[in-house]
């Protein structure tokens, strides 16, 4: 449990503080956001009502953005070989990474969706199931993601694949996450939430193990 | 039986005998099935000639399906059992498996065009095999961006395993996604509302299309295998 912890606030220690990848990917998810409009127009009507979907995808892109280096950075100063040696399972210790890549990410950007909303001129229906739907969809991105990471953690242009690899497997989350939103919108009754829980329950659950197995792929020999 | 043919040497002898046969049965059924469908069978009644599309359409799609199952088990055998044969039988059916699901969306639209009075649809069938494409393609990314094949292997074993785990959830996802936007149901389930003049040509190109995909998989795998035994002779002589 200690290097379990210690390995989780070290990732966000290193994620905060100078150089790291939180605030980029804020700035990554308002900045995809604010140029929405000015592609598809003005309309507020007609943003309120994509807000939902544009926010998920923006959402999911910026999570994207720091997922290649989650493993790369530690594989590439040896700190990685350090981890698997240490008593801490591979396993564990991947979960470790993608719960500090949630709180670093996932997070603070559901936490600045209703900001991002307002300017989108979402209804106010709409806000609560927004920023549920991000905070119960954002750990299935970061799993997702995990196992992407581990895979291309070997691969110098990894982080070029790596989107390829994951955005496909993500489609469920945000079907089910921009749903949610759609949903209250029109008043009906809210599944989409539940469905996405059961996602990302499942993918938070079952990822540490494929990520650890591509880690090790990628360690050994 | 199985694992016999995993010897590489034995599966080059027996996969070389029964080739022939399987380019002789896929050509025999597109033949007669391309011939019925697209000559023999009466214009539907409500689509016209172009109902034909779904002849090379229809087995198209399911061959795309069957190739992601194939390339799953391949490379679950892969990494359970650490055969390099199960490891390029999975590297093989990954283009092939590409190509027919390329091939359903395009014969898809085509036949969308008519009908539909539109190429896309965000059709839940359309968008799930667009996501399989995507699969393929990363699938084959990640293969060519690794240098050392048993690495390469591993990852996109383990890439196709989750892609196994998560297509039956992206096809239910969509699904839903597709009902919740669009009520009017554009796309009106055929299944065993065929009538059985389609039924015959549908039935020769299925299984024509799935021993073309077979022997093209095959050749595929002989290919890799004699590949790699040159690259190791190449190694052995000294040069490179």
């Amino acid at each position: 449990m200690n290097s379990f912890l210690a390995l989780l606030s070290r990732d966000i220690r290193l994620a905060t503080r100078a150089g790291g990848s939180a605030m980029l990917a804020l700035g990554f998810f308002a900045a995809v956001a604010a140029l929405v409009p000015l592609g598809v127009g003005a309309d507020l009507k007609l943003l309120g009502r994509i807000a939902g979907g544009v926010l998920w995808v923006a959402a999911v892109l910026a999570a994207l953005l720091s997922l290649d280096r989650l493993f790369q950075a530690d594989f590439e100063d040896g700190s990685l070989d350090q981890i698997a040696l240490g008593p801490l399972p591979l396993e564990a210790a991947a979960f470790a990474k993608i719960a500090a890549h949630w709180l670093t990410t996932g997070l603070p950007l559901t936490l600045l969706s209703p900001v991002l909303a307002l300017l989108f001129n979402l209804p106010e229906e709409g806000y609560a199931a927004l920023v549920l739907s991000l905070a119960i969809g954002t750990p299935a991105a970061s799993a997702i993601g995990a196992i992407g990471a581990g895979l291309t953690m070997s691969i110098r242009r990894g982080g070029l694949i790596l989107p390829l690899l994951v955005l496909p497997l993500l489609a469920p989350a945000v079907i089910f996450g921009a749903g949610a939103v759609i949903s209250s919108l029109d008043g009906l009754a809210n599944g989409a939430l539940w469905l996405l829980s059961a996602f990302s329950l499942a993918a938070v659950l079952l990822a540490p193990f494929a990520a650890a197995a591509s880690v090790r792929l990628n360690l050994a020999g | 039986m199985l694992f016999e043919l995993a010897n590489p040497k034995r599966f080059l002898m027996f996969s070389g005998k029964l080739l022939p046969w399987f380019w002789a049965v896929a050509a025999i059924c597109l033949a007669a099935g391309l011939y019925l469908g697209l000559f023999a069978v009466p214009p539907d009644y409500q689509q016209g000639d172009t109902v034909k599309i779904m002849f090379i359409h229809v087995p198209a799609a399911w061959v795309a399906m069957m190739a992601y199952g194939l390339m799953a088990v391949a490379s679950a055998f892969g990494l359970i059992n650490r055969h390099p044969l199960a490891d390029v039988a999975a590297k093989a059916a990954a283009p092939l498996g590409a190509l027919f699901t390329a091939l359903a969306l395009i014969t898809g639209s085509l036949w969308g065009r008519p009908m539909w009075g539109t190429y896309w649809v965000w059709d839940a069938r359309l968008t799930s095999f667009l996501i399989l494409l995507f699969l393929y393609l990363g699938y084959i990314a990640l293969w060519n961006a690794f240098d050392d094949e048993v690495r390469a292997a591993r990852a996109t074993a383990i890439l196709a395993l989750v892609g196994a785990v998560n297509l039956p959830i992206i096809k239910y996802s969509v699904e839903w996604w597709n009902t919740l936007h669009q009520g009017e149901g554009i796309f009106v389930k055929g299944g065993s509302l065929i009538a059985p003049v389609f039924l015959w040509p549908l039935f020769l190109m299925a299984v024509g299309y799935t021993f073309l995909f077979s022997a093209l998989w095959m050749v595929r795998i002989r290919t890799e295998i004699l590949a790699r035994r040159a690259r190791s002779l190449q190694l052995q002589a000294g040069g490179l």
